[in-house]
């Protein structure tokens, strides 16, 4: 039976987590790639379009989209796994990221903070996002489709309007509180044992903040991508299968629907409050704003750019919204440069990027100036608004769908059409 | 949009009827909203996400058009109220077209697709045309030239504001004229539609036409709804950038507790969330700091979880009937 990897004998094989011995020589290379990204490697630093890997300024788009990763699993398991598609996914990040605070954050007369280590505030955020995310369920579980999103991206603006009845978690101001960082402690002694938030040296490196909040978060990550990818292979994974392709069939065969819809929202809102409480603090500090609408619809996004319904499209897609940013920002400095200096297609660059007010071109590369030459702050969002566009209308499936038809030609290959 | 000031009035009656006249104010501008919403769904089975951003654009576009450009006023001779009107007849009219082009270019092609892609398309839409109309706005409003500015009048001893009226009339014509259209020809293929995209298509509808004619008339609404709530006593009297792209998503409570496929349901939950928004506003005022400072904005929100708690799908809404 060797050498024939579609072909399975028994239930379990079929099951595992990684069935056929390509894709676990994959995993294993894409670890590796992983474990050696946060450093400036001898070649890679040459290369012109992806020199910047392994910078500082990178690293740190890295561990948002490692955080960013986390969420986007937590939301696949109740919008690809269950099918409820929720707009409230910001909402219950930030209440992951005020428990975090409220915990761990440092309390004074008119804050509220208890100081804990993170062994206690991580964890307490994921539990009590789980648990918001129970006392929420009745509501949702009675809506279906269209209705359910909307209702959801009502939790938003309450959230919104909680933060400011609260201030004394919150923080008073527009800035909004200081987030504990990311540092273990057993208790509340002066030094921590680990400090992931500044430069040190493990066993013969010098590692600097970014790196070692890197390999945390990696870590992190991995474990909530396994439990993910395992989820799908119980009966809570089973069940909510069974739901999102056909809820009145489901339930005729004996899967409680509010049960298990109920579970989904815990478990997604578990990921997302531990996704917002890491956020926060690698962030420092956000003011009660950031957990809006547009965060909410930035996860339904990378889903549905990603592929619905699998830990590999929500990894995907996370590595496309996020990282694209950056890489349309190294595009137009490239082509500043371009067009600045004399080469052979300096016109072609220049007629795209305005240099000064008067010059000719469609983006400006002032992050300030308004109006017509657009800046390119608002190119970035223009340019993600389109994606989610032009993925919905080209490829519906996304990412994963791409994958499919490339894998498809070559499995078909020479007889693929 | 954010602060509504509240106007001094000496007596308690006289709170009363300004605080009526708020209502049915704002309740008029929610329901033009709901109503653009509704006719979208009713066409397309989606939910028009991009409608708050449509609405900034047509109200840029009235700004363009009416300050920047003098646009009838070069044209023809008359006072400037009467330029102002055709002003506003052109913004919605641009906005309908610019509906078209989307509608066409975005919408068209998903015929047949699951509702939520179609959705997220609306999604996305809303992020690219609220940022170009950010960055067209600036930073400072724009001045949208509006004929009666931020003048009142007094009732007894209540004052209220011309605008207050101008919303209540142009929903009033808005609600009448879709009413109208719901009753010709192509307002019934609409609803034949809405009941069975295929099986209208099979009666010889031209189905792709409805969806351009609702993608029109909902942006034209949105256009509208938007510049209605730019005025004075909601808005700082001009564009306000952002802020009235988001105006939009507090009328979804409205569309969802009126039902989303219902034009009975629009102007119902748009007035019902409307009243309630000003009424706690004016009412519980002195529990202000228990409740939160803006707590009348939430308060939509927190009406549209009790009622979808108590009716699924609406006041008015059709109830979807599911086969396995």
């Amino acid at each position: 039976m060797r050498g024939r990897p579609n072909l399975y004998t028994s239930y379990s094989s079929e099951s595992r987590l990684f069935p056929t011995r390509t894709q676990q020589v994959a995993i294993g290379i894409a670890f590796l790639l992983l474990l050696l990204m946060p450093f400036d490697l001898p070649v890679i630093d040459q290369i012109p379009l992806i020199r910047f890997l392994g910078d500082n300024s990178w690293l740190r788009v890295v561990n948002r989209m490692l955080i960013f990763c986390i969420a986007a699993l937590g939301l696949n398991i109740l919008s690809g796994l269950g099918g409820q598609v929720s707009l409230g996914h910001a909402f219950f990040m930030g209440v992951g990221a005020y428990t975090a605070v409220l915990v761990g954050g440092p309390g004074s007369a008119n804050l509220w903070g208890w100081g804990l280590p993170i062994w206690i505030w991580l964890p307490a955020s994921g539990v009590v996002a789980a648990v918001v995310g129970i006392l929420v369920a009745p509501a949702a579980v009675r809506v279906r489709g269209l209705y359910l999103a909307i209702t959801t991206l009502g939790l938003v603006f309450i959230g919104l309007h909680l933060s400011r009845v609260f201030p004394e978690i919150a923080g008073p101001g527009s800035l909004g509180r200081k987030w504990p960082k990311l540092e273990l402690r057993l208790w509340k002694e002066e030094n921590p044992i680990l400090d992931f938030s500044r430069d040190g040296h493990w066993f013969w490196f010098d590692i600097s903040d970014n790196q070692k909040t890197y390999y945390f978060l990696l870590a992190l990550l991995t474990v909530f991508a396994l439990w993910a990818a395992n989820l799908a292979r119980t009966r809570t994974g089973r069940a909510l299968a069974a739901i999102r392709d056909q809820d009145v069939a489901a339930e005729i065969m004996g899967v409680p629907e509010t049960k298990y819809k109920t579970i989904a929202f815990a478990i997604s809102s578990c990921y997302a409050g531990v996704a917002g409480a890491l956020l926060a603090s690698i962030s420092g500090q956000m003011p009660p704003e950031a957990w809006d609408l547009i965060l909410s619809v930035e996860f339904v996004a990378i889903l549905l750019i990603g592929g619905m319904g699998r830990v590999s499209g929500a990894l995907a897609g996370t590595f496309f919204v996020v990282l694209s940013p950056r890489f349309v920002e190294e595009i137009i400095e490239w082509m500043t440069k371009q067009a600045e200096g004399d080469g052979a297609f300096s016109g072609l660059w220049d007629s795209i990027i305005s240099l000064g007010s008067g010059d000719f071109g469609i983006v400006s590369i002032s992050e300030t100036a308004l109006g017509y030459p657009i800046p390119y702050s608002a190119l970035d969002e223009i340019i993600y608004g389109a994606l989610i566009v032009i993925f919905m209308l080209f490829e519906p499936l996304g990412l994963y769908g791409i994958w499919i038809n490339v894998r498809n030609y070559w499995k078909g290959w020479p007889f693929s059409y | 949009m954010t602060e509504i000031p509240m106007l001094l009035a000496t007596s308690g009656f006289d709170t009363f009827v300004q605080t009526l006249f708020k209502a049915l104010a704002l309740g008029s501008l929610y329901s033009m909203l709901a109503l653009g919403f509704v006719l979208i769904f009713k066409a397309t089975q989606t939910v028009n996400f991009s409608h708050g951003a449509l609405a900034l654009a047509g109200t840029w576009f009235l700004s363009m058009l009416f300050i920047d450009w003098d646009i009838p006023g070069r044209f023809i001779p008359g006072p400037s109220w009467l330029h102002w009107g055709i002003a506003l007849l052109l913004a919605m009219t641009v906005t309908a077209l610019f509906g078209l082009i989307i509608e066409r270019l975005t919408i068209r092609p998903m015929i047949g697709e699951p509702i939520f892609s179609m959705a997220v398309i609306t999604l996305g839409l809303e992020v690219i045309i609220r940022v170009i109309a950010d960055d067209a706005v600036r930073l400072t409003p724009r001045a949208l030239g509006i004929p009666w500015g931020s003048d009142t009048f007094s009732l007894g001893g209540a004052l209220v504001a011309w605008s207050y009226v101008a919303a209540v009339v142009m929903a009033a014509l808005v609600f009448f004229a879709v009413w109208r259209f719901l009753r010709t020809r192509t307002g019934v293929a609409m609803q034949a539609t809405a009941f069975d995209q295929e099986a209208a298509l099979a009666q010889g509808i031209n189905v792709g036409m409805i969806f351009a004619i609702a993608w029109a008339a909902g942006s034209a609404l949105a256009a509208a709804a938007g510049i209605f709530a730019s005025m004075s006593p909601w808005a700082a009297a001009g564009v306000a950038s952002r802020e009235g792209a988001f105006f939009a998503f507090r009328a979804l409570p409205a569309v969802i507790v009126g039902g989303l496929d219902s034009v009975v349901g629009a102007l119902a939950g748009g007035m019902l969330i409307g009243f309630v928004e000003i009424f706690a506003g004016q009412y519980l005022s002195s529990y202000a700091n228990i409740l939160g400072f803006g707590y009348q904005q939430v308060i939509p929100y927190v009406v549209m979880l009790i009622a979808l708690l108590i009716k699924p799908y609406g006041l008015f809404g059709t109830e979807e009937v599911r086969r396995v």
